[in-house]
This record gives structure tokens, sequence and C-alpha cells, in this order.
């Protein structure tokens, strides 16, 4: 008896400490939101401000793509698919129709994630590169298909009609502090997911998978559809994030919104923050984010490609001496035993 | 419909009409290669049954068409009555047949606990996930002093351990074990041989694949000796520890 109340009580602590550590987060997410919420006030600059929009967009992206990436193990080098199929969700809804944004990026946050089971079905019986380079072709012909659809707009792709600032619109000309907000709200809630995704049986699974597939398999994990719900919650959000985006630029293009750059922006700041972790999207996007946006502007041309090289040093860097990412060396207790 | 496990309470070599688990000429590929050529076994409740043979005999392709973690060419594998060869992985492991791999697969990332937890997600109940623990902990005592740590940072002997008592979180019928005793020290290969015997008199019948046939035929019931994908020899322990080919090719004596 006496035995049996040790033992209930060694398999309950681990949870309820792994559990502490957990809720720990939910501050640093709050204190992140309140800090985030008030720099506009000091930070005016309009430059400024929409380094701080993508800087957040792209770190609500990194974690979409982070949730299949990371936590399942799926490398995908073809989000900017989905990314695609958001913004244009919108843009077509709204320009074509006059939808308001809000329902375009739930049609298109819904369409994506139906697109990524359809894909998933094709492609997960690939394994490791082989999954990466098919979801990089694939993306390649939604690229393809797109700039040769009259109805998308082709190659000109959809501009948004020019009108009065609106929350139902998503539209604002004279300011850029809503956009903060609704990518801050984008980041929070991507962060949510993943978090709730963390502690749950899936999270659980997923992370097994990415370990030992077949060893999951064999203690009754269901391998397949698993990574369909990862890639899917991936899709939706990452959706979500590019008709936001759409909304922002209030244009949409093939390339400007599909090119297989965008995949990669999604990946990096995973990879540099630490791939399969709750803050490695955010930490890699507050650096590599700011470091695109400068380089551009003091080299000209969105097109130079110095950024992408500062990237690739970077990345190097980090593979060499810290595969885990750069949240490994705050969180030393995290790297080793 | 799930089965009730470790706890059923079935006598050892209750059964005499159909065997727990019965494979009828089984032929499976692995790589394009036919590992595995017209074997046919039968494990029956209760026993301990040792499958031998060399490196590359077709053993651990065997164990995985079992497990439903290869496909069998063509053939038949009935589990508690039930054909399981066309099977996913994951069903015929929540039917109650569980598979330790070879060289111990854990999560290494993951704690000792969370290796254990990942067995039981099979089950929705948290009072069904967490029953089979004691049983594990009372069988290795060490992994409940390492829970904490990671699976990773564990000795191999741990690393089996941990690998054991993660299969019986999904409290099978069948456990198959795919070499346990690689790459552990010599002190505690007995200890998780006298493990494996614990866990037949607990109701759990066993297919041990191994190399260390001596050890093994020890505590097995039968054995089957498999050269090259085919059965070439299948007896009582005592039978195979007999023949003169089996003394001379694998007992070295």
């Amino acid at each position: 008896m006496n035995e049996t109340m040790t033992m209930a009580a060694a398999s309950a602590a681990p949870t309820q400490r792994a559990a502490g550590a957990r809720r720990a987060q939910l501050p640093i997410l709050a204190l992140v939101c309140a800090v985030t919420a008030l720099l506009p006030l000091v930070m005016q600059d309009v430059y400024l401000q929409n380094v701080l929009i993508l800087t957040l967009m792209y770190a609500a992206l990194s974690q979409s793509w982070n949730i299949l990436a990371g936590y399942c193990g799926q490398i995908s080098l073809g989000h900017a698919l989905y990314f695609g199929v958001g913004a244009y969700a919108a843009s077509f809804l709204f320009a074509g129709y006059g939808i308001t944004p809000w329902l375009g990026l739930l049609v298109g946050a819904v369409l994506s994630a139906g697109l990524a089971l359809v894909l998933g079905y094709v492609c997960f019986g690939l394994k490791g590169h082989y999954f990466a380079i098919a979801t990089m072709v694939i993306a390649e012909i939604g690229l393809l298909l797109v700039h040769n659809s009259e109805l998308f707009g082709a190659a000109l792709g959809i501009h948004w009609p020019l009108g009065a600032d609106s929350w139902s619109s998503m539209q604002f000309a004279r300011t850029k502090l809503p956009y903060i907000y609704l990518a801050l709200a984008l980041f929070v809630l991507t962060w949510l997911a993943t978090y709730a995704i963390e502690g749950s049986r899936w999270g659980f699974w997923w992370r097994a998978i990415k370990d030992d597939p077949e060893a999951a398999e064999s203690l009754g994990v269901e391998v397949f559809r698993s990574k369909m719900a990862a890639a899917a919650v991936s899709a939706f959000f990452t959706a979500a994030g590019g008709a936001f985006y759409a909304a922002y630029v209030a244009y949409v293009d093939p390339e400007s919104v599909m090119s297989f750059r965008f995949s990669l922006l999604f990946a990096l700041p995973a990879v540099l923050g630490g791939i399969g972790t709750l803050w490695g999207p955010a930490v890699g996007a507050l650096i590599l984010i700011p470091i695109t946006e400068l380089t551009r502007s003091y080299v000209g041309g969105s097109g130079s490609g110095l950024d992408l090289i500062i990237y690739g040093g970077l990345i190097m860097i980090v593979a060499l001496v810290k595969p885990e990412g750069l949240l490994s060396l705050v969180r030393p207790g995290g790297a080793k035993a | 419909m799930r089965h009730e496990g470790i706890n059923s309470g079935m006598s050892p070599n209750a059964s005499t009409a159909t065997p727990l688990l019965a494979v009828r000429g089984l032929t499976t590929a692995y790589r394009g290669l036919i590992a595995v050529s017209d074997v046919s076994i039968d494990v029956d409740q209760g026993e301990i049954v040792v499958v031998a043979g060399a490196n590359g005999a077709g053993k651990s392709t065997l164990l995985k068409s079992v497990a439903g973690l290869e496909r069998a060419r063509s053939g038949a594998i009935t589990f508690f009555g039930e054909r399981i060869e066309a099977m996913p992985g994951h069903v015929i492991t929540e039917r109650g047949l569980a598979y330790v791999p070879e060289n111990r697969r854990l999560f290494p990332g993951l704690s000792v606990s969370d290796n254990l937890r990942l067995g039981s997600y099979l089950y929705r109940k948290r009072a069904d996930r967490e029953a089979p623990l004691e049983r594990v902990f009372s069988l290795f005592p060490r992994l409940k002093e390492r829970l904490q740590q990671r699976a990773g940072t564990l000795s191999g002997g741990e690393q089996q351990m941990l690998a054991i008592g993660r299969a019986l979180m999904t409290r099978p019928r069948l456990l198959m074990l795919d070499e346990p005793s690689q790459g552990i020290m010599p002190k505690l290969v007995d200890e998780i041989f006298a493990a494996v015997q614990s866990i037949r008199d607990t109701g759990v019948t066993i297919l041990l694949v191994e190399q260390r046939l001596a050890e093994s035929l020890e505590i097995a019931n039968r054995a089957y000796v498999l050269q090259t994908g085919r059965l070439i020899l299948s007896g009582t322990a005592a039978e195979v520890r007999d023949n003169p080919d089996v003394r001379k090719a694998y007992l070295g004596i």
C-alpha cells in the first residue's frame, strides 16, 4: 500500500514539474506582447514600424512552419504555396467580390489546410530529403499555375481597390498601427496554438515521429495521420499569414507571394533560433528580418540577395557551433540532461 | 475493442487449441531482396519462443513483418484469431502485440518518463495509462530513479530496460524482443533475461530474437533456427540445444 503511494507520487511529480516549466512561458508571452504593443508609442518612424510588422509576421510564419518541421520533423521547403493560397484567396475575394478579407483569410486558411492534406497524402510516403524536394517542386508548380491563370491576373496579379481606412477591409493607408496589432495577434495565435500542441497527446506523438517514426508506429502512434494533422495545422496558419500580408501590401502577384524565397524565409528563423522550440522562430525572426530590411535599404533593390548571403553565413555558423539553435545557448539545461 | 493486456491473468501453457500467434508461409522482402522465405512459426500463449540464426538470417525482418512495419509479400499472420498481415503497425499494437526493435530505438531527446508515457498513449483513460507503470518500475527499479533524465543519457542496459518498459506500457499480450542483449555489459544481460522471464510469468507471451543462443535457450520453451531466410530447424529448447549442427554452428561446442 505504502509502496504504491510512493510510486504514484513518483509518477505524478515529473508531469507537474514539466507543467510548471511550461506555464512559466505564458508570462513571457504577456511581456513580449506588452513591449510590442507599447513600442509604436516611442518608435514612430514608419520605416521602423514596417520592420516591426514584418518581424512579427515572419515570427508567426516561421512558427507555423515549425509546427510541421520542428515538432513533427517533416522538413517542408514549399510553404510559399500555402502562403500564396492565403494571399490569393483574400485578394481574389476582396478585389473581385468585395468580400471582407477577414472571411478571405479564413477561406484561404481552410483551403490551404485541405490542400496540405491532399499533398500530404501523396508526399508523406517519401522520407527525409525526398519529402523536402517534393514540397519544393510542388510549390514551384503552384507558382507556375498561378502565373498562367487569367482568373488570378496571371503575372500581373491582383491589386486591392483603394478605399477608406477600415477594419472590415483591413485597409489602413494613414497609419501602420493597426497592422502592428494585427501582426502581433497573428503571432500570438500561432504561438498559442504551438503551445497547446506542445502539451497535448498530439505534440508527444509528433515529437516521437520526428525522433523515430518506426519506433513510434510500434508503440501505437498513428504516424501517417499525425503527419497529416501537423501539415494541415501548419498550412492553416501559413495561409492566414499570407492573407494578412496581402492586406498589408494591398497587392499580390505570383513572384511577390509565392516565390521560393518565402519558403526559405519561413524556415530560416526557426532554424537559427531553435527548431522545434516554442521561442526559436521568434528569436530567429528578431535577428534575421531586421538584417534583411536594413541590407535592402542600404544596398538597394530587393533582388541583390545580400541578405540571403548573410543568412547563409549565419545558418552555417549555427549549424557548426550550435546545431540546436541560438536558444540552446540561453538554456543549457535544454541541451544536456 | 482493446484487449485486457497484462492484467488478464491468463495462466501459462493454458492453450492447446489455437496458437496465440501463427505465421504461415511468410515471405518478406527487405530492400528488394527476399529476407524471409516461406517461414511458418507458432507461438502459444504463455511461452517463451526463441528465433535464432546468424546475421542476415532474416530474424529481424520476421519480427518486423509480424509487427506490421514491413509488408509481407505472401503468407498469413494470425494473432489472437485475427488476420493481421495487412494491418498498419499502430493497429497491431492496439491488438496487444508489442515490439521492441533492435538497438532499442528510444526517443533520445525525451525524458525517461516521457518515453514511457508514449507507450501508454494508446489508452484514453488516465487510469489505464498509469496502471502498467508500477509493473515497469518493479521490473526495472533503475528507471524510477532516472525518470527525469533524457533517454539518450542512459547506459546501454538502462536503455534496453526503458525500451522494454515502454513496450509494456502498451499492455501487450505478446511481446517481441529483437536482440535485447546487444551492446550491453554482461551483468545487465542476466538482469534483462531475468526480466524477460518474470514478464512471461505475469502472463505475457514472449517471442525473442537473440544471438546469445545458449542463454536464451535456458529460459525458452521452444526455438526456431533460421538460415538465409529459411527455417532449418525447430523444436523444444532442449531439442535445439542438443542438435549437433546447432552445437557446432551456434553454441561453439
